[in-house]
């Protein structure tokens, strides 16, 4: 191994890099337009929720019901008829409908407990479940308080003292900004160092490198130094800039020991890459394996959906992917503050897998040379 | 019409790349129904000049007029286009490799809008005019150069073109073919009078036999005239002697003829040998036991018919690809591709230009040199020295990309040689590059072998550089045929000249393995009635012509075709399995200062909630801090001292809960769980308080959860990961089809041939929307039997939109591309534009009424909304086409604006 070598074929790769102005701009919009777009689209957990009230009652009470619900968590309500409530339902425009009887106030101080009907779209599970529980409180809170007026309710004091920590406001777009970067740097780094390899098949230029005194090694280990360098100068801008600055996320823990997370995640990812470029015969197939191995990194890390909700079997499988990892250790030092004494669990699985998938990519990479020379 | 009026006249022509000028002030006529050449050195704008004339390039400054008309204005070009055909540089470059002979013809013909039976007569006739057809149903990749040139000129002359543009056809090709070539070309032009043929050269002898010439040096031209006219007026006694002579004086001065002094007799060292070499890739035999030894500081000459398994041999001497049989030996060590001390001291230069693009001429030589570790305080030196022997001292700075082949060869060259290795192994280094370099070239070959005794291993197409090779070995279809110095060849030939002893020894070869490769030519027939011209805005034979070819190369490449369809049903598994909006399993421990039965009967209720798991209880505020920053736990319960007592008391208390809120989505959900337990838990005990009331309430909340009654998750996810899915794919297929032809240059044959951007855009298009509808298949397939999702609407419903989304992605896909030139850029362009806004803002998880910003724009546009919308309507709300028209027409609608987005952004021409 000549650390000579390995320099400067990373110098020509940061070199060659910055020749496609194309592929700059589109790593300066990942992580930066695309970061702020994604974080501040995202709504707070329950934001303008679109909801129809059918009022059958007209009463004092449910008129104070009605206006109950206003932005940010809902929209203003829609007061509609019986008949609209399926058809604007079925058209995706409500995902509540509330629909209080005729004589509900009546009922309700005569003690007869009617039934107020609350229509869930179920198909955007998660809207349905946080917002019913958001209006069974509302009406609860509203209907009670009109009642206490009319009837003795007795009650209880003991009270719930609810606190998010590390997030207060469950402000989301805390969550969304540097998920979005977990995303940027492994779609970066994958598509850097495998379509950088393929590219040299495809241009011959690998040949050369072959019947030079340079070995696969440092070939590879060039490629992911100067990959990850690049990936991780950006994600530490976008993270300082863009979500510390714009986007205004306190971040509680220790920047520099995310980094070292990240570029341990980048060892991994980068020889994922390279790992991919040796399995894929040409740039589309490479395509093809890339939106393969992305999706389910992503939407199956934790980045989206907790983790513990999913399968079993799942759960476990994704202990072998990086980002898993990588998106528990972003979270506990970004959010929580934590130290590497409580991530170092991660750090050593990043550490492993990065190995594993090293060595994996370097046996593929000697055994495939032969076509690709 | 021969003499009268030229084919193409140019008044003040200039082109520049950047900062340089490729072509100033040219201003020349071109006679029409002749063989007009264009020779001169490398990057003088031989190959500029012709692509302006063939209308692949856009004219910048000046006029170019071609067949009676200017060839800038759009509608002349549409005319004439059918008219021209144009072979760019490199062999085959515009072909397509996976498609066979035939089908390669046939695309072209196609494109020129053809007919069935005038096409199967047209290439019947063409393949046996050329000797193809025994090969009709090979593979272009897998023929030799000269016959891959050959079917370039099929392609060209498909569509009885009156202008014939040849740009360096015969380069790289054996003399063998290059003479059949030009016979070829006699015959065409025998059986069509009227023909006109521009071709650039680098092979004099060639030039010799033209009509008329046009010689260029740095951008302008030289002189013009027949060949006898020139050398009369130069006044020197060859071609090659005009070439020289015309040339301007400080380059003229650099040329002296070749000197190379015999090889002084001594002790024979052996340096390269070669004992039963076979290489077989499955059942072709490449290499077949070949034999030699080469002596240091000898200069080995390899000649021999393209694909004979040169160039394999010599990868097999390099270790680059290892040997199936037999020895090679460099310096007496076997070669060993592990071993780097035999690498220093092997130059290789390989066929193909192999440099980086990307870096400049100096950067790739400083590259090299550190690669093969010369001492850092002679790189710069050894730069510039090389740089002075191969000329590229005023190119330090160029791209390797922008220079002509010529010159890049040299580039390469002089890559080879910069770390004075002791052996070079050299694959065809002059081809395309000019007689005066090419001479200098040899003279630094010669200083080389006969004073540093350099052993030099070189393969060639030239005939007179074979010829001053000590020794040249003739292989042919994998053996060596004979080894011999040039003059013992031509004795036993009885041959006048090296290429006459060459040919002879090949043609005896062909004749014993019995490929008829020159025999049975007929004769070129008249040609059909060509099919009325009418360029027309829109023809669909010609659309099709694309969509065909598009469609066999997906077809010949399964693994492409199989992660195309497999790779959807994969993702579908995985995800409609694994992401889940159901949040259960949530963490919990409690920090209980109380220790009573009430205080443990609070925590047991949250435990005996399904969504809640109990962890061991937290010991002090310290251990309560640090689980939850590790991640451990989701939610953290305080119950203060004396709970009990002030509970019975009925004193206010107040029971703390922390919810971890780094994943907000996660902390919502445990809230509203928590609220409910906690509201239950005080209803019970209102209960059984002494006189407590009935936990009957003032009212009921009936919560009734439509489409979806069980709250299953696959129902609701399932359906949105229909659209997710038949974006992506498809997205990346069409826009790596078109950028590929940029990158790998076969988008020529849309510059040149009639066929216009709606034509090759919906040509494109076409093959991957099936694909995604068989893909939509199998994925509602999957969705309906394997994870039980109902249909409860309409199915032709969805297929109708289904078909409508997958026209947006594909054309998403195109939109994508015609901005991109690279391959990477395409796949990182599509990734970021495809999987963000289609996850995010198209409301598979929030609805796009809930977004904000920038996103919410985004998703009120970006197809995948109003599918998505279609998707769960008619999956889960039992919807049809007349309840979900308001989906529909925002799909159609995007279909023209793409396009119409592509058609415009889309350049007919390069710039």
């Amino acid at each position: 191994m000549n650390p000579a070598n390995i320099f400067n074929l990373g110098i020509k790769e940061l070199r060659s890099l910055a020749r496609d102005p194309i592929m700059m701009v589109l790593i300066v919009y990942a992580f930066t337009f695309s970061v702020y777009i994604a974080a501040t689209a995202l709504p707070e957990t329950l934001n303008r929720a679109p909801i129809a009230i059918v009022d059958e009652d007209q009463s004092p009470l449910s008129l104070r019901i009605d206006s109950a619900f206003y932005p940010p968590y809902f929209t203003p309500p829609a007061m509609i008829g019986i008949p609209e409530m399926d058809s604007r339902m079925d058209a995706g425009r409500d995902t509540f409908a509330l629909d209080i009887p005729p004589d509900f106030q009546r009922d309700v101080l005569a003690g007869r407990a009617p039934t107020i009907q609350l229509n869930v779209d179920a198909t955007r599970m998660s809207q349905a479940f946080t917002g019913s529980g958001y209006i069974q409180s509302i009406v609860t809170g509203e209907v009670a308080s009109f009642a206490q007026r009319y009837r003795a309710v007795s009650r209880l004091p003991v009270d719930l003292a609810l606190r998010a920590r590390f997030n207060p406001n469950l402000n989301q777009s805390w969550f969304g900004g540097v998920m979005q970067i977990i995303d940027a740097i492994t779609m970066l780094s994958i598509v850097l160092t495998g379509a950088a390899l393929i590219r040299e098949r495809e241009h011959g230029t690998i040949e050369h490198l072959l019947v030079m005194p340079v070995t696969p090694f440092e070939i590879m280990v060039s490629k992911i130094w100067a990959m990850a360098l690049v990936v991780l100068t950006v994600s530490a801008v976008s993270l300082i800039v863009v979500v510390q600055g714009l986007l205004a996320v306190p971040i509680e823990g220790s920047v520099p020991l995310f980094l070292a997370g990240a570029a341990l995640q980048l060892f991994a990812t980068t020889a994922m890459g390279i790992l991919l470029a040796t399995l894929a015969r040409s740039m589309p197939q490479f395509g093809l394996l890339l939106m393969l191995v992305l999706l389910p990194l992503q939407l199956l890390s934790g980045a989206s959906t907790p983790r513990e909700s999913m399968p079993v079997a799942i759960q476990y499988m994704m202990q072998a992917a990086p980002n898993t990892h990588f998106v528990i250790l972003a979270q506990a030092i970004l959010y929580r503050g934590a130290g590497f004494a409580v991530v170092w669990p991660q750090f050593l699985a990043l550490a492993l897998i990065g190995t594993g998938l090293f060595l994996w990519a370097q046996t593929r990479f000697r055994s495939t040379i032969a076509t690709m020379a | 019409m021969s003499g009268s009026a030229p084919v193409a006249r140019l008044s003040g022509v200039g082109l520049r790349y950047g900062a340089t000028h490729a072509l100033a002030e040219v201003s020349v006529e071109i006679p029409a129904g002749r063989m007009a050449g264009l020779i001169g050195p490398d990057g003088v704008g031989k190959s500029s000049l012709l692509a302006l004339i063939a209308g692949a390039r856009s004219v910048q400054e000046g006029r170019v007029e071609v067949l009676g008309g200017d060839i800038a204005d759009p509608a002349h070009r549409a005319r004439v286009c059918p008219r021209i055909a144009y072979m760019p540089q490199g062999l085959g470059r515009n072909l397509y490799p996976t498609l066979s002979v035939f089908e390669n013809i046939d695309f072209f013909a196609r494109l020129f809008g053809q007919a069935e039976a005038e096409r199967r007569t047209r290439i019947g006739e063409l393949l046996a005019a050329t000797g193809l057809a025994p090969f009709a149903e090979r593979a272009a990749g897998h023929l030799s150069g000269g016959m891959k040139q050959k079917l370039g000129l099929c392609c060209a002359l498909i569509h009885d073109p009156d202008l014939l543009i040849l740009d360096e056809p015969t380069t790289g090709v054996d003399p063998l073919s290059r003479r059949q070539f030009w016979e070829l070309i006699g015959r065409i032009r025998a059986g069509r009078p009227g023909l006109s043929v521009m071709v650039a050269t680098a092979y004099m002898e060639e030039a010799a036999r033209f009509d008329w010439l046009l010689a260029m040096d740095a951008g302008r031209v030289l002189a013009t005239g027949g060949p006898a006219e020139l050398q009369r007026q130069t006044g020197a006694n060859s071609l090659e002697a005009v070439f020289i002579a015309l040339l301007p004086e400080e380059k003229r001065r650099a040329h002296k003829p070749v000197h190379i002094p015999p090889r002084p007799p001594g002790e024979a060292e052996t340096a390269i040998e070669a004992k039963g070499l076979t290489r077989r890739f499955g059942d072709f035999v490449a290499v077949d036991h070949v034999d030699f030894r080469i002596e240091r500081g000898e200069i080995f000459g390899f000649i021999g018919s393209n694909g004979c398994g040169k160039t394999t041999t010599m990868k097999m001497l390099t270790g680059l690809l290892p040997a199936t049989e037999g020895q090679a030996r460099l310096f007496g060590h076997e070669v060993d591709a592990n071993d780097l001390q035999t690498r220093r001291r092997v130059g290789y230069m390989s066929q193909s230009f192999s440099l980086y693009s990307e870096l400049t001429v100096r950067q790739n030589l400083v590259l090299h040199a550190k690669l093969f570790q010369l001492p850092a305080a002679d790189i710069a030196g050894r730069v510039e020295e090389m740089a002075r022997r191969f000329e590229l001292t005023g190119l330090m700075d160029a791209l390797p990309g922008t220079l002509p082949l010529g010159q890049r060869q040299r580039l390469s060259l002089a890559v080879a040689m910069i770390h004075g290795p002791d052996m070079l192994i050299l694959d065809e280094p002059t081809s395309g590059v000019d007689p005066v370099a090419r001479d200098s070239f040899w003279q630094s070959l010669a200083d080389l072998s006969r004073q540093d005794r350099v052993t030099i291993f070189i393969s060639t197409h030239f005939m007179n550089e074979a010829a001053r090779c000590d020794r040249v070995a003739l292989m042919h279809a994998g053996r060596v045929l004979v080894i011999g110095s040039a003059a013992e060849l031509m004795a036993a030939r009885g041959a006048a000249t090296l290429e006459d002893a060459f040919i002879g020894y090949l043609e005896d070869a062909t004749k014993e393995t019995g490929t008829a490769e020159s025999a049975a030519l007929a004769p070129i027939a008249d040609p059909p009635a060509p099919t009325p011209r009418s360029p027309g805005w829109f023809n669909p034979r010609r659309m099709f012509s694309y969509s065909r070819r598009e469609a066999l190369e997906l077809r010949r490449d399964p693994i492409r075709l199989t992660l195309a369809l497999l790779g959807s049903v994969i993702l579908m598994l995985v995800m409609g399995f694994g992401v889940s909006l159901d949040v259960q399993n949530l963490t919990f421990a409690v920090l209980d200062h109380d220790q009573t039965t009430m205080s443990s009967d609070y925590a047991l209720n949250i435990a005996g909630s399904p969504y809640f798991i109990d962890r061991s209880p937290l010991r002090d505020y310290a251990d309560l801090d640090r689980r939850m920053r590790d991640g451990e736990l989701a939610l953290a319960i305080e119950l203060p001292p004396h709970f009990a007592r002030d509970v019975e008391r009925g004193d206010p208390v107040s029971v703390g809960a922390w919810i971890d809120g780094a994943m907000p989505m996660r902390a919502e959900t445990v809230k509203a769980y928590m609220e409910a337990i906690h509201a239950q838990w005080l209803a019970r005990k209102e209960a059984q308080m002494p006189g407590g009331t009935p936990p009957a309430g003032l009212f009921n909340l009936e919560i009734r959860y439509r489409y979806n009654p069980d709250v299953v998750s696959i129902v609701a996810m399932v359906p949105a990961m229909l659209p997710l899915l038949l974006l992506l794919i498809p997205a990346m297929l069409t826009a790596l089809s078109v950028v590929r032809e940029k990158e790998l240059g076969s988008i020529i044959n849309f510059y040149v041939t009639p066929v216009t951007r709606l034509e090759f855009l919906l040509g494109k298009q076409l093959p991957y929307i099936i694909l995604a509808m068989v893909n939509f298949l199998l994925l509602f397939l999957l969705a309906v039997l394997l994870f039980g999702v109902p249909m409860k609407g309409g199915f032709l419903t969805l297929a109708f939109g289904a078909l409508l989304y997958v026209t947006c992605a594909t054309a998403i896909g195109l939109l994508i591309s015609i901005f991109m030139n690279s391959q990477i850029a395409a796949i990182f362009g599509t990734a970021i534009l495809s999987i963000i806004p289609a996850i995010q803002f198209s409301g598979m998880i929030d609805p796009v009424s809930s977004l904000q910003g920038m996103g919410r724009l985004i998703g009120e546009v970006y197809p995948t909304t109003h599918f998505l919308d279609i998707s769960r309507g008619t999956f889960s709300k039992a919807l049809y086409f007349h309840d979900l028209y308001g989906s529909f027409w925002p799909l159609a609608a995007t279909i023209p604006v793409l396009l119409g987005v592509c058609v415009f952004f889309l350049n007919k021409q390069e710039r």
